[in-house]
């Protein structure tokens, strides 16, 4: 257990130069020598699994391994808010021992994973980057942890994000600053910025986030990460620490559209914890990643390039989700421009919407039960100094904002109003899907920002998720797919930055999964080849 | 409703609502960066709802209902440990009756 961020003094005993956190683990003993050797940042889930379900190599030492290069890494990257090494060794072990007694471990067998710390993790801290739960031990799983763990998977740690999810950089987080792997100097997109960036540095294979407005699919973007929000209901909320709960999904982040496929299919199903979780399963739950799904391709596919979340892109960024349409027309989909004009208040609706939503389930954090307690006198003096003490600014901003949408008075004006765009938006989602399978455009208006850009300016934070919040308040599942770099804007401007990863999103009507990943991973087959992330573990 | 100003009195009353004990400068700039938004998320007043329903879930959403049994729960102890407070296995709290209004 540590805490790490940018500036964390090297630890005893942590690799110092180029080779020695690969040479220590290849003489560590703990792999068998018949392992697989590729540095395992390249490694993919799938080929993790299948190599611990052969037995060609040993859950432990595939944990270890990633532990090793976590250990070496995250001084630089500050993805993770704590590491549970112990414990991921001993769950490991125990994958290890089901394999000795001839049994299937599960489909993630060995597969070490990373969580966004507003998941519940039995006895393993959870805080949400906040300090008013700082130390906060849950005494359960979350569902889709508990999932992954029955699946064979080891949760290895616990990762940054914005304070309560609230946020498009993970800045707002309370504990430390999280680094783009592509340019340590911008940020990796939030809120799910630590997922993001620890599976874009090669420190683990895939994470999970969550996302309320964007918040797994937009550092995906901006990390050159896949991220999939799914279909609301479609993955147990319980144990996932609410922010907007009419809007809050969990999702995979993954470095392929297979991996996000085989998460996603351990994640999803039915959960009677969580009353909104869909009781009729689709068909196709837990088997995403079949290839009648991933291999379809698109030749007769139906797609909607979405005028609203494309033209007002920055130049480059709108040129790579251009090439991207006219590479699935080359395959044989159908591509034509369309417009929702209804698309530009969801913005204005959500943020009234989900400051709502946040400041009922706020309330909870009272000092009374758990986490923080400040202050002494009545229980209201004790309430209000513990709040002001233990929430951030961006958490009291939202909190004020709800409070006031919901007041006598303003209701109807802003909450209820709200309430009713979010129906017309709906309808004029559903009237686009009678057309179209799918809807095509970016997932973030911009590359990876400088850190500090955008910090005191909320609104300016808020426009990074004007293309992934209408999905939310439609309750429909999107995904981004890296798809080439484009150039970050210089210092003055002018177009001299590094080349940062662009995400093109793929929209689907609910329940469309299928079409989706199918799009999706058509979009992977044509992405052009870019360069690995300035912060790869090779460089160290 | 757009273009709505808020003044320092309304913003400390929603402050204490939302029981945040917040004051002075930090007051005065969520005060201002409100008031933005506000504008800003006033934008939906332009859009013609005469006709439609509010939506509160994107789901079709339906009463859940369940035997009333009990089932598995957390260990008492495991959740009191985190508690702030606890005595003779309950939370620990300040006073809440006899309370000043």
């Amino acid at each position: 257990m540590r805490s790490a961020g940018p500036g964390s003094p090297a630890r005893p005993g942590s690799p110092e130069g180029p080779d020695s956190s690969e040479g220590s683990d290849a003489s560590s003993g703990s792999t068998p020598s018949s392992g697989p050797t590729p540095p395992s940042g390249a490694m993919s889930i799938a080929a993790i699994a299948a190599a611990v379900r052969s037995g060609e190599a040993s859950a432990a030492g595939i944990v270890e391994q990633y532990l090793g290069v976590i250990e070496a890494m995250d001084a630089g990257v500050g993805a993770f808010l704590e590491v549970a090494g112990e414990a991921a060794i001993a769950a490991a072990r125990r994958v290890d021992a089901l394999m000795a007694s001839g049994e299937d471990p599960g489909p993630l067998a060995g597969v070490p994973l990373a969580v966004k710390d507003n998941m519940c993790t039995r006895g393993v801290a959870t805080t949400c980057a906040s300090r008013i739960l700082a130390g906060w031990r849950p005494p359960y799983d979350a569902t889709a942890v508990a999932r992954l763990a029955a699946a064979g998977a080891v949760t290895v740690g616990k990762t940054n994000m914005d304070e309560f999810a609230m946020g498009s950089s993970t800045e707002n987080s309370a504990v430390c600053v999280t680094h783009n792997p592509y340019d340590p100097s911008r940020v990796p997109g939030g809120s799910s910025g630590g997922s993001a960036a620890a599976v874009a540095a090669g420190m683990i294979p895939g994470a999970l986030g969550s996302d309320t407005g964007g918040s797994i699919r937009q550092p995906a973007a901006l990390c050159g990460v896949v991220g999939v929000k799914p279909t609301y209901g479609m993955v147990s909320r319980y144990g996932l620490v609410a922010f907007a709960s009419s809007l809050d999904q969990i999702g995979p982040l993954t470095r392929s559209v297979e991996d996000a496929a085989l998460l996603y299919s351990v994640i999803a199903g039915h959960d009677p914890a969580d009353s909104t979780s869909i009781r009729e399963e689709p068909e196709w739950t837990g088997r995403l990643a079949a290839p009648d799904i991933l291999e379809k391709g698109v030749v007769g596919t139906v797609v909607g390039l979405l005028r609203e979340i494309t033209d007002g892109a920055d130049p480059e960024v709108r040129s790579r989700v251009l090439e991207a349409a006219e590479g699935l027309s080359r395959l044989g989909a159908t591509v034509e421009e369309v417009s929702i004009p209804e698309l530009r208040f969801a913005l204005p609706a959500y943020y009234l919407i989900a400051p709502a939503e946040a400041s009922s389930n706020l309330a909870r954090y009272d000092g009374m039960r758990y986490g923080l307690r400040l202050g002494d006198g009545s229980a209201e003096s004790v309430m209000s100094t513990t709040r002001a003490a233990g929430f951030g600014a961006e958490v009291k901003r939202r909190i004020m904002l709800g409070t006031y949408a919901l007041s006598a008075g303003y209701y109807d004006a802003y909450y209820g109003k709200a309430q009713r765009v979010r129906t017309v938006l709906v309808s004029a989602f559903d009237a686009a899907y009678r057309r179209f399978d799918v809807l095509l455009g970016a997932a973030s208006p911009t590359v990876a920002f400088r850190i500090g850009e955008k910090v005191n300016d909320p609104l300016a934070m808020y426009m990074s998720d004007v293309c992934t919040i209408p999905t939310n308040l439609a309750g429909h599942p999107a995904m981004s797919v890296p798809f080439g770099t484009a150039p970050a804007p210089g210092g003055n401007g002018s177009a001299t930055g590094p080349a940062m990863p662009v995400g093109v999103q793929v929209l689907a009507p609910r329940l469309g999964e299928p079409a989706m990943f199918s799009v999706a991973a058509a979009l992977e087959r044509i992405a052009p080849v870019t360069e690995p992330p300035v912060l790869d573990r090779q460089e160290l | 409703m757009t273009g709505e100003r808020i003044t320092i009195e309304q913003a400390a009353h929603v402050a204490r609502l939302a029981r945040l004990d917040v004051t002075g400068d930090e007051l005065a700039l969520y005060t201002m960066q409100l008031e933005a938004v506000l504008e800003y998320a006033g934008q939906v007043a332009a859009v013609d709802t005469s006709s439609v329903q509010p939506t509160a879930h994107a789901t079709p959403a339906e009463n859940v209902m369940r035997k009333d049994e009990p089932g598995e729960c957390l260990e008492r102890d495991d959740v009191l440990r985190e508690a702030p407070e606890s005595m003779d296995g309950m939370f620990l709290v300040p006073r809440i009756l006899g309370e000043a209004p």
